[in-house]
């Protein structure tokens, strides 16, 4: 388990690396910053847990993680900056012309495993490459964070169905569960719920969490069961940390203003200071 | 002649070869039997995997299992894989550079009867506009050969169709037949008909046929859709004059479509497009089907002469 040390230099982190991703929002001109700040939490959590190696990207031995909520990418992009994945001037050149940063993941960028952007094709690319270990007797493991309005594709129960089949039990699925998209409410676009329930009855282990909260989040990514893949449903906040934006669906795509900007910076520091 | 379907003759091939390499998988959708994959599945469980009637989870899956080294070829009914799973093909095949080969099998009007919703006459249309995607309709089984042992080789994103039926064999040697490479019979200068899949049988017969009344032309097995051998077509534009095109297919987007991009912009002569039109089609087996549109020898060879009439 956590200690308190290790939850404060999290927190230090998430601060940080929200500071970043909206920053790195601003200059570029746009992003999908709502679900870019639900994640933060989750995503600073699977970097500390999963076995990666910034310095060989390709490392055989690390475990898998796919961005199925590609148009989240800017947090991604952050967070593979600042753990030395891709050189820090590469974020300058986010939103500019034929950068290779846009505005969804691509296996050029080190450190990404698959291209997204079309939702509902993590799940099946996680099960894919899940499958392929088991074949292979390989002990790597497969994360995939999706988003949970993402989950109107049919294709992802598809992909849900079979990794219930082939027991892949070496597969976490984490619902970024912020429970808005671009239209309003998930309950009012499309309705989830009982989401925890579906995910069961499709012969998942599901956990259902605070997807904010270190503690929950760690302690939910060690839950193994034989045979069995695990669902993580992250209860978040879209928008999280930036105020302004927090629960708004008209903040799904949106470019922050320069004050908005520096008023985050101000609350991240604040924040800090109170931790320390 | 000799007639072998493309399925078995893949089915027999990809058995011998995965036994040898673990790393090849074949992927169904419930789909083990039309595929006529035999005893692959009993005798390589740990190589096949079976996704169940969900075409566009089976490309996402295989996509997957790719990226980390499998050698994947996903077998379905070829209405199903270029339409329903188009996108994921485009975008986790392709777009992704994942070596994946889709094969659909009963492609075209192989499904007779059983009508539009199982006939694929627009997968040449919607596959051949996706980059980084090759294209192929090999005409027998020695192509479908072929073709798999240079993708085993090296693997690229693919999309094969094939037909239903056992078809003529008209090659001996896989060593003669190359992706990107058409094959070329005759050497006729009235007119060249570049064909592909079973109506290249077709357009050999009818040209034997011609020949019988003094006209001697040019049949180009054009299997590689996509990346289009240009050379070729240029070629047998320069020296017969006029182009007929011929393919179990719309007549909007597929072969014909292809070649004409080609000959309207570097070497303009006068062209025929043959093959489905526009419409609903009527319920039949592929050769009544062929026989109404007059993709028969005897049609094929009528719709010659009045081209190489409108050439003068």
């Amino acid at each position: 388990m956590l200690d308190k040390e290790q939850i404060k230099k999290l927190k230090i982190q998430a601060s940080e690396i929200c500071e970043k991703t909206v920053e790195l929002i601003y200059n570029g001109g746009g992003g999908h910053i709502g679900g870019d700040l639900s994640e933060v939490d989750i995503m600073i959590s699977l970097f500390n847990y999963m076995k990666h190696d910034p310095k060989n990207p390709k490392w055989t031995g690390r475990d898998y993680f796919i961005l199925s909520k590609g148009h989240s990418a800017e947090t991604y992009y952050t967070l593979l900056s600042e753990y030395g994945y891709i050189d820090k001037k590469l974020l300058d050149k986010y939103g500019t012309f034929g950068s290779i940063l846009g505005g969804h993941p691509n296996k050029k960028v080190a450190g990404v495993e698959a291209n997204t952007g079309s939702l509902g094709h993590g799940l099946g690319l996680a099960t894919g490459i899940a499958l392929a270990l088991k074949k292979d007797q390989k002990e790597n493991r497969v994360y995939v964070l999706t988003g949970d309005g993402e989950l109107g594709e049919g294709s992802n129960w598809e992909a849900i169905m079979s990794a219930a089949k082939y027991k892949l039990d070496n597969l976490t699925w984490i619902v970024d569960r912020n429970s808005l998209q671009i239209s309003g409410k998930t309950e009012a676009v499309m309705p989830l719920e009982s989401l925890k329930g579906k995910a069961e009855a499709f012969g998942f282990k599901t956990v259902e969490i605070n997807g904010h909260d270190y503690e929950q989040i760690f302690s939910a990514l060690s839950i193994r069961e034989k045979e069995k893949p695990l669902c993580i449903i992250a209860n978040t906040v879209k928008g999280k940390r930036l105020a302004c934006a927090e629960n708004r669906p008209d903040w799904h795509h949106k470019t922050p203003t320069k004050e908005q900007v520096e008023q985050l910076k101000k609350n991240m520091a604040e924040y800090r200071k109170e931790l320390a | 002649m000799e007639k072998e379907g493309c399925s078995s003759a893949f089915s027999k091939m990809i058995l011998e070869e995965a036994k040898k390499d673990k790393n090849i998988m074949v992927v169904c959708t419930d789909s083990r039997g039309s595929a006529k994959l035999g005893t692959y599945p009993d005798e390589l469980p740990e190589q096949f995997v079976e996704i169940g009637i969900a075409e566009q989870n089976a490309v996402t899956v295989s996509a997957g299992m790719s990226h980390i080294g499998k050698k994947v070829f996903v077998l379905g009914p070829a209405s199903f894989y270029s339409t329903r799973s188009s996108e994921q093909v485009k975008v986790d095949l392709a777009y992704s550079h994942n070596n994946v080969t889709v094969i659909g099998i009963s492609g075209g009007v192989s499904y007779g009867a059983l009508g539009a919703t199982h006939h694929s006459l627009q997968d040449i249309a919607l596959m051949r506009a996706i980059p980084n995607l090759t294209v192929e309709i090999p005409s027998d089984a020695t192509q479908m050969r072929a073709v798999t042992a240079e993708l085993l080789k090296v693997g690229r994103p693919t999309y094969i169709r094939i037909g239903r039926s056992p078809v003529p064999t008209l090659y001996n040697n896989v060593e003669d037949i190359r992706i990107g490479k058409a094959n070329k019979w005759f050497a006729g200068h009235d007119a060249a008909v570049i064909a592909c899949g079973q109506l290249v049988g077709r357009a050999l017969e009818a040209a034997k046929l011609l020949k019988k009344e003094g006209i001697e032309i040019t049949v180009v097995d054009m299997h590689t859709i996509k990346p289009l051998d240009t050379d070729m077509i240029r070629d047998v534009a320069e020296k017969c004059g006029c182009i007929l095109t011929l393919e179990e297919h719309s007549i909007y987007g597929g072969l014909g479509g292809a070649i004409s991009e080609f000959v309207v912009q570097n070497v303009p002569v006068p062209m025929k497009i043959c093959g489905i039109p526009d419409e609903d089609i009527p319920n039949g087996s592929d050769a009544e089907v062929f026989r109404y549109y007059q993709l028969d020898p005897e049609g094929i060879a009528e719709k010659v002469k009045a081209l190489i009439n409108e050439k003068g």
